[in-house]
Order: C-alpha cells, then structure tokens, then sequence
C-alpha cells in the first residue's frame, strides 16, 4: 500500500475518533453512529498499520467506540427511567406555557435549602478578643535594616572558635585515629571493636565509632568477624590499601547503643 | 443521663450542625454528623426530621451519584451530604422575598425540565435558545450564569449544562416533569 493511501486511511480513522468524541463533548445523539460500520472499517485497516503511531490510533478509535456504545447503553437506560419525556414534547409544553405557570409549577416542587448565617455572642467575644490581641500592622510588617557592622581583620583561631573552621583537617585526624589503632594492636595485629572504640563518654564513644567507620571504608583498617562467637576485631594495615575502596565492599551494620557502652563499662570494671 | 436528654442534646447539636452554613456550600456531609453525632445520627435525623414537619421543613438527604433503590447503607449516608429544606413547596409570590422575579424561576424551571429530558446534559446555547422564546437576551445570559453560580447549574469544559447540587438538593425532578406534562 502507498504512503498516499495509508495517510487516507489514517484520516478515516481521525474522523471516526471525532465523530465518537463529538456524543461525548456535544451531546449528539449516540445512536447516529453506525458502530458495525466502524467496527468494519476499522478491521479493514487493521492489518496495514505497522508504526506504533498508527497501532496507537487504531487503539483509541476502538476506546472510542466503547464509549459511545456505553452512551447507547445510558440512553437505552434513560428512556426507561420514569424521568424520561421526549424532549419535544417538553419543549412544545414549556412554549405553551406562560412564566407565571411556569414559576408557580416550580414553586410546588422547589423545596429551598435553609440556611443560616448569624454571629453568636461567644464568637463576637472570641473575635473582640483576636482583635485586642493583634498586633498592629505597622509593628508586624516593620521591616528591620540592614545592621551596620565595621570590617575588620579576624584569625584562625577565632575561625576555629567559631567553628567555621576545623582545628584539624578530616584526613589529618584520621591519620592520627590510624597511628592510635596501630599502637593499640601491637603485635597481636588486631583489638576488639568495643576495646578500640569504646571511651570513658559515650558521646566520645560514638565519635570513635565513626571515625572507625571511615577508617575501614577508606582502607587504613579491616574488620574480622567471628559470628558463632559473637566478636568484631579491628584489624591495622601497616600500609594504606586504598586499592581495597575500588572493590566491592560490604556493609557490616555495628551498634553502639547507649546499653552496649554500659555494659561494655561495667564488664571492664 | 437519660435516653431523652441524650437525644435532646444530640438533636440541638444536629440542628446547628445543619442550619448554620459552616462551608462555602451549605449542609453537613454524613461523616461530619457522625463525628459529631455519633454512629447513630441517621436515627437522630429521624427524630429531628419529624420535629422540623410541624414547621414544614425537612431533613433532606442527597446521595453520592444515583440515590439507592433499597435502604441506604451506613457507608452510602457517610458519603451522602444533608441539608434542611423546604418541605411541601411554597406559593410562587413567596419567592420574591427570597430575592426571584418570576423570570427567574420560570427561566430556571425551563432550563432544569430541558436537561431533564436531555438525559442529564445540554448544550448551553439550546437552553440559551430556549429560554429566548420567552426573555430578552440580556436576562437570559445574567440568569444562566446566576443559576451556574447559584449551583443549580454546572457547565463542563464542552459548554454542556447539567444539573448541579443545588438542584438535587431542593427540586423534585420528577414530580416536575410530571406537572409539566400533565398541563
């Protein structure tokens, strides 16, 4: 099939789409489509449509053939109803009718809704009350300016003080938290978890905690796991491994719960 | 507490829950009465609706969608919204204290029988058509847009009018179609 046709036959299917949508947007009448002669035509084309774009088409024709068939179904529904009246005849009845009749017919099937609006005495007090309570709007809405500081020359230490700045660099105390395991293991190689972190606070047990962490994440030391006897060692490389960063890594979740460090204090008492 | 003060305090609550427009819309959804009320509001509605007959008002209830053939279940009245209105209609010369000419409530009957017998849904310019046979132009366009703002009427994206939650509320569709073709 040429390019020529197939663009016709996707036309076609446009208008189907169109004509569908047009009982669902303009209220036409869902019975002046021929759905067998759209189911027809659109097994006809069916089998020449090849791009997703003309497979999508297809797909929301047939979406809207449904739903006209749904509107055909409502309407069959409708006309069954006790409300149904030929529009019409309803037509021709209000013309004949003068506005008098008409609103005084109304008036006997017209039940208003009742409503009230009224202020109460405890929320008119509650209301003064807001009132006296709020700040005028001169006091809320004043806007403070900028506060005039002089420039000045300020240190380092002043920086570290404010802590702006780190007395140490990350690295440099991790260099230095590596040179403390690495007397602490001596010549055994390795320490307890709890032995190495575990300090006299337990603020300052936490801190070593993480410190830990990054010094096993970032190669300066390992861990050693004995499961069955519920032990975590901390093993010291001599030599920083960072050749080990780039290699799989497993997490292994520690935690140092305030009772742990109680209980690590108390068994080293 | 006795069972009659227990059903007097929650029907003085229902009654201000219901009166006092609390929203932008008026009337109380039915999970809101059941917070306040307790589970067993339908029953408190009950006996607040026979008070209110003696006054010829009624407690009305407007379910979600189509209203239920059979008794409604507790979850189809939690999602229902109740209203007070009035019961057995009133004379048309009334209406002007509520601020309608008679213009306005015939306009308004026209275009609600219209949509009726439209299965639900018009087209804005036939009820405009329409409603010209009978009022000047320029009436019918400040009516249709009273009515939509009013909630009598919506209009969709595709300017097609269909009837709103004021009109569920307080029209009796069918008995108005019937009137209308019994004349």
């Amino acid at each position: 099939m040429s390019n020529k046709e197939k663009k016709l036959n996707s036309e076609r299917i446009q208008r189907v789409i169109e004509l569908c949508n047009s009982v669902d947007e303009r209220g036409v009448d869902p019975f002046a489509v021929d759905v067998d002669d759209i189911i027809a035509t659109l097994q006809k084309y069916f089998h020449e449509w090849e791009s997703p774009e003309e497979l999508a088409l297809d797909a929301e024709a047939v979406q809207c053939l449904a739903s006209v068939i749904q509107n055909q179904g409502d309407w069959v529904k409708h006309r069954s109803t006790s409300l149904y009246t030929d529009p019409f005849l309803l037509e021709e009845k209000i013309q004949r009718l003068d506005k008098e009749e008409l609103a005084t017919l109304f008036a006997k099937v017209w039940n208003p809704i009742i409503e009230m609006e009224q202020l109460s005495i405890p929320r008119l007090a509650e209301a003064l009350k807001y009132w006296r309570d709020l700040v005028p709007i001169s006091e809320r809405w004043q806007r403070d300016g900028p506060m005039q500081v002089e420039a000045g020359a300020t240190t380092r230490e002043e920086l570290v003080r404010l802590k702006i700045l780190a007395e140490k660099t990350f690295m440099e105390e991790l260099e230095t938290f590596w040179k403390e395991l690495k007397q602490k293991v001596g010549e055994d190689e390795k320490i307890l978890y709890w032995d190495f972190v575990g300090a006299d606070t337990y603020q300052e047990t936490l801190d070593r905690a993480y410190m830990t962490s990054f010094l096993v994440t970032y190669g300066y030391a390992t861990l050693e796991l004995h499961p069955l006897e519920e032990e975590v060692f901390i093993k010291s490389f001599t030599k920083l491994r960072s050749e080990l960063v780039d290699k799989r890594m497993v997490s292994v979740p520690i935690s140092v719960s305030f009772d742990e460090w109680m209980n690590w204090k108390e068994m080293r008492q | 507490m006795t069972r009659k003060a227990y059903y007097a305090r929650k029907i003085k609550r229902a009654t201000q829950l219901l009166f006092y427009k609390r929203h932008m819309k008026p009337g109380v959804k039915g999970w809101e009465l059941k917070n306040a009320l307790g589970s067993d509001y339908p029953k408190i509605l009950k006996v607040l609706d026979n008070h209110l007959e003696k006054l010829d008002l009624q407690v009305k209830t407007v379910f979600e969608g189509e209203e239920p053939a059979e008794k409604p279940t507790l979850e189809e009245l939690n999602k229902a919204r109740f209203y007070v209105t009035v019961r057995g209609g009133f004379p048309s010369r009334d209406a002007k204290m509520m601020g309608w000419r008679i213009d306005d409530i015939a306009g308004l009957a026209t275009a609600i029988s219209y949509i009726i017998s439209k299965k639900g849904k018009a087209p804005r310019d036939e009820v405009e058509d329409l409603l010209r046979t009978k009022l000047p132009g320029w009436r019918v366009e400040m009516n249709m847009n009273r009515y939509i703002k009013s909630g009598y009427l919506g209009e969709d994206e595709h300017n097609q009018l269909y009837l709103d939650w004021r009109t569920r509320a307080e029209v009796d569709q069918k008995a108005l179609v019937e009137l209308l073709l019994l004349k």
